[in-house]
């Protein structure tokens, strides 16, 4: 164990002279991980250990002595002691590394070689040859590989270097799977087609820009697979497979387990030292996989936004002030995400807005100029490590930031409700849709199963969907996207709510569905005499429907009034800017579903 | 739905077929060591002679394989060279054995990951941090270790448990129990550090779709819209990582077994191949192969139950 620590500080030492820039190299950042030095350290001296098998002890593995019989630790010759066959354990631990790593590179190379050719072959050539190597490495899948290991052992011959190629085949799907996504994945991208209009022949094109790109992943699986490799040859090796002159951590541990009442410490050796072994591994891997694949994902915290103020205050309803209360007032908003530097950086600044019953107000803005992230800081439900910094948002005079999840439900759906901007990606593809919009019908109100159906249909039918009965049977996927825009729209406005938040809810949709969906958005405001919070990038959309506007640009509100005056005298450029736009096109812009830039959520982050 | 079944398993047939044949001709060249194996070393080659002809095993490859085939059609699998017995009654005890221990380390692990999974996922913090740690510590121990740790504390030391021996659920449940709750908790430990990991996973994937936000915002509580529609979604991924899973612990079992001295598949299988005894060998490869077609077959069933997109009525 000493040499061990040795190698550590010395470890240690090399990273503090690591230099502190340059954190854009996956090699580097994990240079930088004490925990990736450590067990790369651990992992070495074992190599080292190793390599020094024939040097360090006085016998050789299987070098039987009757005088050493079961010797104890630190015995003349035998440091570790001597097993039940006289033979000495430093010396058959050393080799028993030997016997570890080649299993580990056998196995591992193996499944790299056959994983990354057929996943290239498989990802990059057309889907006839892929349907071909999908279902050989399904196949190969399929077998239960320690009992084919076992099965094949007179083949074998219970080599240990046989057994690992063969593992090597069944470990290759997983290398085999990773490559072909990622080469599917590159191939779509824009710039392999620029390379090959370029002139480069297919294999440059695998190599260069392929191969860069599979390297993380495969590099991870590898190490892990080495791991799993040790640990299964350890496996065979406990249950006898092999030939009995090869000293092994697995024979070892069955011989020490053997003896587990009379010597408990001949197991113990080569048990800590397996154990070392494939920790290290696992987590040498795991540092690899943070250093390649950024951070592990986060939990998704369902909960209100997080109100961090300055001076530690969160406002409460009482603090509001009693004139002019407005339906929804939003007041000096202001909105941050942390970097991965720990600060704070503002998406939302000081925006305010007004909104009173009955009224359209327009939200117009660029992508990432904030307006998203101010619908879902109303609507509370910001992503979880959004921090609202500033500011207040009140319904009715009712403060909202601050209250619990439990209380922000009740008034979801009936005070306050939201029509998003893609259709598809809102319904939930397990559900019927019928089941959802009852669902979201009932939670918000107290309505028996039957009731709920009934408006649920009479709901579809209101919105346009030529046959209720069906959609309501419907799975999302089997509809259309302005089907599903319908249908989410019935969602949100089935329990009357006062205020709808709408949020670009055209962008997604073919050109001659949208303006049928404005239609029933005016249509169903003047019905029920909800107030509207149109979110959009459009000014002809605005034009069509809002009876104000609040242009946005980098997280501020930059210029807002009634839509009549900002259309005939624009005060900010921005804005001015804004109208050329459209005053360019002639023609209400459209946008069709491939200009929907950032996915809802992304926006301004 | 019945019609695929049926088309499903006649491919799981069909795959049977091929798996047992490549088998069959890898082990040929191993059949002069049967005839070792039975006659000792010094071998006269007349007897050999006699004995090959005698075990049909000098007929060409193909109608022996025909007829060791034809044989599992009509239900019999051959007897052992060696102990004689039936090599399906003989399979059947043992995979009993094998199939207590997996099957009940699948449903824990599903169990436990499910439960720590879904709330690391929604809920972070301190669960989230105690779910990883225990699924990396997981991931360190080969099971192996954990099962002899496990024996030498519990068994040897405490004397709570047994050490070895097996006892069949029909005889006596609470033995039964006993004798398998130490290798249980062993297979489990590793399997549920990788199935939370997955749970896990695929339940932020989910917890990060629009869907969700568009739940939220129509008053549907937080216990529906984890519980029911992403745990829905979430759990075709988690099916097939379960599905593979029985692959690994099927794996594990056959060494965590031996730990145990549990008469089951592994030190079976194992005892037959070292002694090259084809007809052992050919049954317990054609029963691991079927055994993984209907695990495959009832995860993609179950899949298609949970995701209308993966139907395929």
């Amino acid at each position: 164990m000493t040499e061990l620590e040795v190698v550590d500080t010395e470890v240690v030492s090399k990273d503090e002279k690591t230099p502190r820039i340059g954190r854009r190299s996956p090699w580097r950042r994990l240079l930088r991980d004490p925990q990736a030095v450590i067990t790369g350290g651990i992992i070495l001296a074992f190599v080292v250990l190793g390599l020094l098998a024939d040097v360090i002890p006085s016998y050789g593995p299987n070098e039987a002595s009757l005088q050493a019989y079961n010797a104890d630790v630190g015995t003349e010759g035998y440091p570790l002691g001597a097993d039940a066959s006289g033979r000495d354990i430093l010396s058959r631990l050393l080799h028993s590394i030997n016997t570890s790593m080649v299993a580990g590179l056998i196995g591992s190379s193996v499944a790299l070689v056959i994983g990354v050719t057929f996943g290239l072959i498989g990802g990059y050539l057309g889907p006839r040859v892929r349907g071909t190597t999908e279902w050989i490495f399904a196949l190969i899948q399929t077998f239960p590989g320690l009992l084919l290991l076992i099965i094949l052992t007179p083949i074998t011959k219970g080599d240990f270097r046989a057994t690992m190629l063969i593992f090597g085949v069944l470990l290759a799907p997983g290398i085999y799977r990773i490559v072909r996504n990622q080469v599917l994945g590159v191939k779509n991208e824009l710039y392999v087609d620029a390379a090959r209009v370029s002139g480069l022949t297919n294999r440059r094109i695998m190599s260069r820009h392929i191969l860069l790109s599979v390297r993380g992943p495969v590099i991870i699986a590898a190490a892990f697979m080495f791991g799993t490799a040790i640990a299964l040859q350890s496996g065979l090796a406990f249950l006898g497979v092999g030939s009995a002159g090869v000293p092994s951590f697995g024979a070892m541990i069955s011989e020490g387990f053997t003896n587990l009442y009379s010597e408990p410490t001949q197991f113990l050796w080569p048990s800590l030292a397996l154990g070392l072994l494939t920790a290290a591994l696992v987590l040498l891997g795991n540092s690899l996989r943070d250093a390649f694949q950024g951070a592990r994902p986060k939990a998704a915290k369902i909960a209100p936004p997080k109100v961090l103020r300055e001076d530690g205050t969160v406002p409460s309803a009482a603090a509001a002030p009693a004139e002019s209360p407005g339906l929804l007032v939003v007041e000096d908003l202001a909105i941050a995400y942390p970097t991965p530097s720990g600060e704070l950086r503002t998406v939302v600044d000081g925006v305010s807005l007004r909104l009173d019953a009955g009224e359209t107000l327009g939200v117009v803005g660029e992508s990432g100029s904030g307006k998203t992230q101010t619908a879902f800081a109303v609507l509370g439900v910001l992503p979880p490590e959004a921090v609202v910094t500033r500011g207040s948002i009140r319904l009715e005079g009712r403060e909202l930031l601050g209250l619990s999840e439990g209380e922000l439900r009740t008034l979801r759906g009936r005070s306050i409700a939201y029509v998003p901007q893609e259709p598809m990606s809102n319904l939930n593809p397990t559900f019927t849709i019928g089941a959802q919009l009852v669902e979201g019908l009932r939670s918000s109100g107290s309505m028996s199963k039957q009731e709920a159906r009934e408006r649920v249909l009479a709901l579809l039918g209101r919105v346009g969907i030529p046959d209720p009965e069906r959609t309501f049977r419907s799975y999302p996927h089997q509809i259309s996207g302005g089907m599903a825009q319908r249908v989410l729209i019935a969602g949100a406005v089935a329990s009357r709510p006062k205020v709808l938040i709408a949020d670009e809810p055209t962008t997604a949709l073919d050109v001659t569905v949208q303006a049928e969906i404005l239609d029933l958005l005016r249509d169903l405001q003047a019905e029920l005499g909800m107030a509207v919070l149109l979110v959009t990038h459009n000014f002809g959309v605005v034009a069509d429907i809002c009876g104000r506007i609040a242009v946005m640009k980098q997280g501020e509100v930059v210029e807002s009034g009634p839509t009549t005056e900002l259309f005939s005298d624009p005060q900010h450029p921005y804005t001015r800017m804004l109208l050329g736009a459209i005053l360019d096109e002639e023609t209400v812009r459209t946008d069709g579903p491939v200009a929907a830039p950032v996915p809802l959520g992304t926006d301004a982050r | 739905m019945i019609a695929y079944v049926v088309r499903r398993l006649l491919t799981g047939l069909v795959l049977a077929v091929l798996v047992t044949f490549i088998t069959f001709l890898l082990l040929s060249p191993s059949f002069d060591s049967v005839v070792q194996n039975r006659l000792g070393q010094v071998v006269n080659p007349d007897a050999a002679a006699a004995l090959k002809s005698d075990l049909g095993l000098d007929r060409p490859l193909l109608v022996q394989y025909l007829d060791w085939l034809g044989g599992v059609f009509r239900g019999d699998f051959g007897t052992s060279y060696f102990t004689s017995q039936e090599v399906q009654v003989a399979i059947m005890d043992r995979l009993a054995v094998t199939l207590s221990l997996v099957l009940v380390s699948l449903f824990l692990s599903a169990v436990v990951s499910v439960l720590l999974g879904v709330v690391a996922a929604y809920r972070g913090g301190v669960i989230d941090r105690i779910a990883q740690s225990v699924s990396l510590l997981g991931h360190l121990i080969p099971s192996l270790l954990v099962a002899i740790v496990f024996v030498y504390v519990f068994a040897v030391q405490l004397q709570w448990l047994p050490a070895t021996g097996y006892t069949p659920l029909s005889e006596d449940p609470v033995k039964w129990l006993k004798s398998i709750t130490i290798p249980v908790i062993a297979l489990t430990i590793g399997g549920a550090a990788n199935l939370m990991a997955q749970v896990r996973g695929a339940m932020i994937d989910e917890l990060n779709k629009d869907y969700v936000r568009t739940l939220r915002t129509r008053g549907i509580s937080t216990r529906s819209i984890v519980l029911k529609h992403v745990l829905r979604n979430a759990a075709g991924p988690a099916l097939t990582v379960l599905s593979l899973e029985f692959l690994t612990m099927l794996g594990g079992a056959l060494i965590i077994e031996n730990v145990f001295a549990l008469p089951g598949f592994g030190a079976f299988a194992f005892a037959a191949s070292l002694q090259a005894d084809i007809p052992v060998i050919m049954g317990v490869t054609a029963f691991a192969v079927m055994l993984v077609v209907v695990v495959n077959l009832i995860t993609d069933l179950l899949n298609g139950f949970l995701n209308p997109k993966a139907r395929v009525l």
